[in-house]
């Protein structure tokens, strides 16, 4: 009820501004819903979208499993942290931009160079992350775990998963808004549809109903995939804690 | 089966950098249905012999011979429960291959029976630790290791879990190793008794009970209690 009144407020902060600055810049709501409509309408909406959601999908996936196993990696092997360290920091600093321009260089205005090139950007948060997680894992229960013999495996998922997943998630949770945002850029720059391509071609006119449009409809998207799929995970995640009163 | 111990030293650099010497030179042996107990003062380095028993430190001079293929149950001093599982997955866990009467008959004893569904996080420490002796019974164990497992409980809960363990020491062959501060669950509880001194511990006298457990009526301990004390002030 207070989110749907917020949403409300925020529309009408929208439509006294855009009656103050003039529909070129800023056009009222009734606009830019007419301009999702008609999109959604020829069916356009719905294919960038997906080719967006798909780009976000695969790169998201490989980013995760990737990092968590680095992450895991470098938290509980010395050596490993101390090589991959300084690729870690390299990483950590180097603008997504960058990564991205020079993947299409190397591996042309390609669908894998898109994907890699948006992965890359997301994949030391994950690392990094999941190798706090790691080193923060309790070691008087591994203790337990060795003294009881359990196999590796079992351990693996009751012991050391269970301590993990607070990182895990909000290792997701922050790698998926850094890779809402790359994703735009990346096919702003090489790619020939999605979200960001239209975004561009927008920009190119001018056509800010349509700008905002599409930018709406990915925000909505974004936040339909927050909490119907982040929040839950996490709330499974913690739910042994003792909730808070 | 036989646990054997001799440690000949144990140190460890502090973060200081200076060496700390936690063990003294100690041995002894441990046969099955035998129950040891070591009694010395806090911090003598009692729970780094139990590490190094369980094969959880290896940095240490000597030799610990254990059976490879004995199982070990162990009550740790502070519960180590998985907090995300409830009491029932814990006990499961570590023993996969309990059946359901068993346990519940392990739950019936301990009184868990109502506490099956609940985390860890939930319960008080001394439930905690009545899981923890389920758990550690519950893998029918060859060497079965108790860290001042009867602290913070109150005597008569204290006294009941004392005639469980006794219970299933007697029913199997099984090594028990307690450490504790109660010279009472250690004569009521041991066949041998091994008394450390401050760190760097070394055994002082081990003392044998031959009287088997369920014969040492009040007078008996008593008496045992008198004779210990004599022998403890003529070592000092």
């Amino acid at each position: 009820m207070l989110r749907l009144l917020s949403i409300a407020l925020l529309l009408a902060i929208w439509w006294i501004a855009a009656l103050f600055v003039g529909g070129a810049k800023l056009p009222a709501p009734p606009v830019v819903f007419h301009v999702i409509l008609t999109e959604a309408a020829s069916g356009a909406l719905f294919l960038h979208l997906g080719a967006t959601l798909a780009r976000v999908a695969l790169a998201f996936v490989l980013a995760m499993s990737l990092g968590s196993a680095i992450g895991y990696l470098m938290g509980r092997v010395k050596l490993a942290d101390r090589l991959g360290d300084p690729w870690l920091i390299l990483l950590l600093n180097l603008p997504a931009l960058v990564v991205i321009v020079l993947a299409y260089i190397w591996a042309g205005l390609t669908e894998a160079a898109a994907i890699a090139a948006i992965a890359i950007n997301k994949l030391p948060t994950a690392v990094v992350t999941l190798r706090e997680g790691t080193r923060a894992l309790d070691r008087s229960l591994d203790e337990m775990a060795a003294v009881f013999a359990m196999p590796r495996w079992r351990a693996f998922r009751h012991v050391v998963l269970p301590q993990l997943a607070p990182y895990i998630a909000a290792s997701a949770r922050s790698g998926l808004s850094l890779v809402w945002k790359i994703v735009l850029v990346a096919e702003l720059l090489g790619r020939p549809n999605g979200v960001g391509f239209e975004i561009g071609v927008a920009f190119q006119l001018f056509d800010t109903p349509r700008l905002l449009a599409y930018s709406l409809t990915f925000a909505a998207v974004v936040l339909v995939i927050e909490t119907a799929l982040v929040q839950p995970f996490e709330a499974r995640a913690t739910r042994w804690r003792p909730r808070a009163a | 089966m036989r646990l054997e111990v001799e440690i000949t030293g144990k140190t460890y650099r502090s973060a200081a950098g200076g060496p700390h010497e936690v063990l003294a030179p100690l041995k002894f042996a441990l046969q099955s249905g035998e129950v040891g107990v070591l009694i010395g003062p806090s911090g003598c380095g009692k729970s780094t012999m139990l590490r190094i028993i369980l094969g959880l430190d290896r940095e240490f001079e000597g030799h610990v011979a254990r059976p490879p293929e004995a199982r070990i149950g162990m009550v740790f001093q502070e519960p180590r429960l998985l907090p995300w599982r409830s009491v029932e997955q814990n006990v499961r866990l570590a023993a996969p291959e309990i059946t359901d009467a068993k346990l519940s008959e392990l739950f019936r004893i301990l009184e868990l029976e109502a506490h099956r569904n609940h985390f860890p996080g939930e319960l008080s420490l001394g439930l905690a630790r009545r899981v923890a002796l389920a758990r550690a019974f519950a893998v029918e164990p060859d060497l079965l290791v108790l860290d001042e497992p009867l602290a913070s409980l109150d005597d008569a809960l204290a006294g009941r879990l004392r005639d469980e363990i006794a219970t299933l020491v007697a029913s199997r062959a099984v090594m028990t190793l307690l450490v504790t501060h109660s010279l009472d669950d250690a004569i009521r509880l041991g066949d041998r008794l091994f008394f450390l001194s401050s760190r760097p511990a070394r055994i002082v006298q081990e003392v044998p009970i031959s009287m088997p457990r369920a014969e040492r009526s009040e007078v008996e301990l008593a008496r045992i209690r008198a004779e210990l004390a004599a022998l403890l002030l003529e070592s000092k």
